[in-house]
């Protein structure tokens, strides 16, 4: 990987930890409403993968962990971060909420909050894919606890019947909430589970994002190329609970250290350093920046921004004036 | 005009909305190579290829989330559930995605899926497969339900159902696809909101839906006799009711009995009298009436299913008791 590409990638999972802690912050405050599930600790997987594929083109959907894969198919952190604070200046105009940020310029269709929800809606994307013609592949991030629904099953065994290009990411953080993996899962290694469908799949650490991005791209490669399916598992880590509602008393000290030390931007930093192309100095000072930016650009939009209007309530329940409603133009 | 039967209307319906618009596809279990347990698919997957017409496997959940993502980018998926007791099983699809992702994306994503299953009690069929589920499905903002009671609305409701960029469950029947009617060879689409005078009446409007409508025109006929003028009113879009339709009809006849499939409680009669009592209620001569299955899951024996779910007597019945008769 390009040293130029390494040094962006550092800034941007450096701005994705600093965006989720000023959201705990902003949760703390009363200012973000609702469930919210953060990212910290999982940052190589969005930014490994999406890096290797084409973010505003490719078609990405994820679970309610999703501000992060958001921001990197390029939804503005600003209207981010506005949906979390229910301004009508949102993503979803304050109507989704943290679990449902949705940027369909940018290609991100959604963050969904059922377990498993996003296995077919992704292998149906790849069918639209398909019969349109188009070389975009449909991306689907989810957790490991999710592959324990029906939707898993269905869904891998209809995207190899029909050769649909769908790329599976399973963000393994060994936890379904707070049930550890071994305690609720048969088989603890997931991509050995996909080969019951005849789908190729490997697993990789996915601490190291260059690791994360070499995987991904052979995962692409294969997708876009028509070969069908592919299913790609990320051993990673959350440090925080799975909600904010979540005391994360489950999880052994020592396991948090481990992973701790295996932090995905501090091991792209040293080798940064170590490579000679930055300097510590130069990292705490783009850690200035950031948290400058966020405060002053991305908190300060969410803040002044307006609520939605009364008048917003009803209007989104059905699509507005369907001519088909009443039969057509006749 | 042809004179078609039920299942004929659907096929059309399909048939001309696929070739005019290449995103149309349409997938279920068996619908395809089989041509569909009811025919309603019969001939397309010949005519438009397996890309199109898609055998599922037996994956409700499963497919219907399919859809529904096919349907975010411009595919206008028509969804055949085999029968609507293995709708519970896309519940999750319909009502989480389908029915909310228009709304919880701000308006941006939409999905304009079209969900047709059969419902009902058929042939001794046993409790697992006479569901009427309709009730559930009305209850639920986001979705759009229609249920045809004629050929004629079959082929109307479904071509209005494609276009429309909502989701549209439609309610289907068991027992009436082999049933006849007449439908317009010219193209036509119904509204999906509505309903229709099928029998005016002075006295008395017997508002069905679906198969029930049948029952309340027996029903008129056997009133007829007795010098009882029943209207009969059709109500074939259940979500939204035609709120207009059903008060017109009752500031006429001043009594209203509602006749349904379903068990009574939480469904389209206690829906009905909720508007006739919101829109109407000093219109009123009598207390509105609900002729409802009995709230028991269905019985195979032949006689006991009978005995489960109404029948065009219990409506005469119910209407005389109204005249203290």
């Amino acid at each position: 990987m390009d040293a130029d590409v390494k040094k962006r990638l550092l800034r941007e999972m450096l701005f994705a930890r600093r965006f989720e802690e000023r959201c705990y912050e902003a949760y703390v405050e009363r200012k973000i409403g609702g469930f919210l599930h953060l990212y910290p600790g999982e940052e190589a997987c969005a930014f490994g993968v999406l890096e290797a594929a084409r973010p505003g083109h490719d078609y990405v959907m994820t679970s309610y962990r999703d501000h992060i894969h958001a921001i990197k198919c390029g939804v503005d952190p600003k209207a981010v971060m506005a949906e979390l604070f229910a301004k009508v200046t949102g993503c979803s105009k304050g109507l989704g909420g943290s679990m449902h940020i949705f940027g369909v310029e940018q290609r991100f269709m959604g963050g969904y909050a059922l377990v498993g929800g996003p296995f077919p809606l992704a292998a149906g994307i790849a069918k639209a894919i398909k019969m349109k013609g188009g070389d975009e592949i449909s991306i689907c991030f989810l957790g490991d606890a999710a592959n324990n629904q029906g939707t898993f099953h269905e869904s891998l065994n209809m995207a190899k019947v029909w050769d649909l290009p769908v790329l599976y990411i399973c963000e393994n953080n060994l936890y379904g909430i707070g049930t550890r993996i071994d305690r609720s899962t048969a088989v603890v290694d997931q991509y050995k589970r996909v080969a019951g469908y005849n789908i190729p799949s490997e697993q990789v650490d996915g601490q190291d994002v260059e690791i994360v991005y070499e995987a991904a791209q052979k995962a692409v490669e294969h997708v876009r190329s028509g070969k069908g399916p592919y299913f790609l598992e990320l051993m990673t880590y959350r440090y925080r609970g799975h909600s904010m509602s979540d005391s994360n008393a489950y999880r052994p000290k020592s396991e948090e250290r481990m992973w701790g030390e295996r932090d995905p931007i501090i091991m792209l930093r040293d080798r940064l350093i170590a490579a000679g192309e930055i300097t510590l100095d130069d990292y705490k000072t783009m850690d200035g920046e950031i948290l400058e930016t966020i405060e002053d650009e991305v908190i300060k939009f969410a803040e002044e921004s307006p609520e939605p209007p009364p008048e917003m309530l009803e209007k989104y329940t059905l699509v507005e004036n369907d001519p088909w409603v009443n039969g057509g133009a006749q | 005009m042809s004179n078609i039967m039920f299942w004929e209307a659907i096929q059309r319906a399909h048939d001309e909305e696929m070739a005019r618009d290449p995103m149309v596809i349409c997938m279920g279990e068996d619908i395809a190579v089989a041509g569909g347990t009811y025919k309603a698919t019969k001939g397309l997957y010949d005519k438009y290829g397996a890309e199109r017409v898609i055998d599922t496997p037996i994956s409700e959940n499963g497919y219907t989330g399919l859809g529904i993502g096919a349907s975010y980018l411009g595919v206008r998926p028509i969804i055949e559930i085999m029968s609507v007791n293995f709708a519970w099983l896309a519940m999750d699809q319909i009502f989480n995605t389908a029915a909310k992702v228009h709304y919880m994306s701000g308006g941006q994503l939409k999905a304009p899926i079209v969900v047709r299953s059969p419902g009902g009690t058929a042939h001794q069929l046993g409790a697992q497969h006479s569901a009427r589920m309709e009730k559930v499905f009305m209850g639920i903002a986001g979705l759009r339900v229609v249920t045809p009671s004629s050929p004629r609305q079959a082929y109307g409701l479904l071509k209005s159902a494609i276009r429309c960029d909502d989701p549209v469950f439609i309610n289907e029947h068991e027992l009436m696809y082999n049933m006849k009617g007449e439908v317009s060879d010219e193209e036509f689409f119904l509204p999906l909101i509505g309903s229709e005078v099928t029998r005016e009446g002075k006295d008395v409007t017997l508002f069905g839906y679906n198969i029930s409508v049948h029952w309340c025109l027996q029903a008129a006929d056997m009133l007829a006799t007795q010098g009882i003028h029943a209207e009969v009113i059709d109500l074939y879009t259940l979500s939204p009711l035609d709120r207009e339709g059903i008060a017109a009809s009752v500031r006429k006849t001043h009594k209203a009995v509602i006749v349904e499939e379903a068990e009574p409680a939480v469904g389209v009669g206690s829906e009905v009298m909720a508007i006739i009592n919101e829109e109407c209620f000093y219109e009123l001569d009598a207390p509105p009436v609900r002729v409802s299955a009995v709230n028991v899951p269905i019985p195979y024996n032949h006689t006991l299913e009978k005995a489960a779910i109404p029948s065009p007597q219990d409506v005469v019945k119910a209407v005389l008791k109204m005249f203290g008769k």
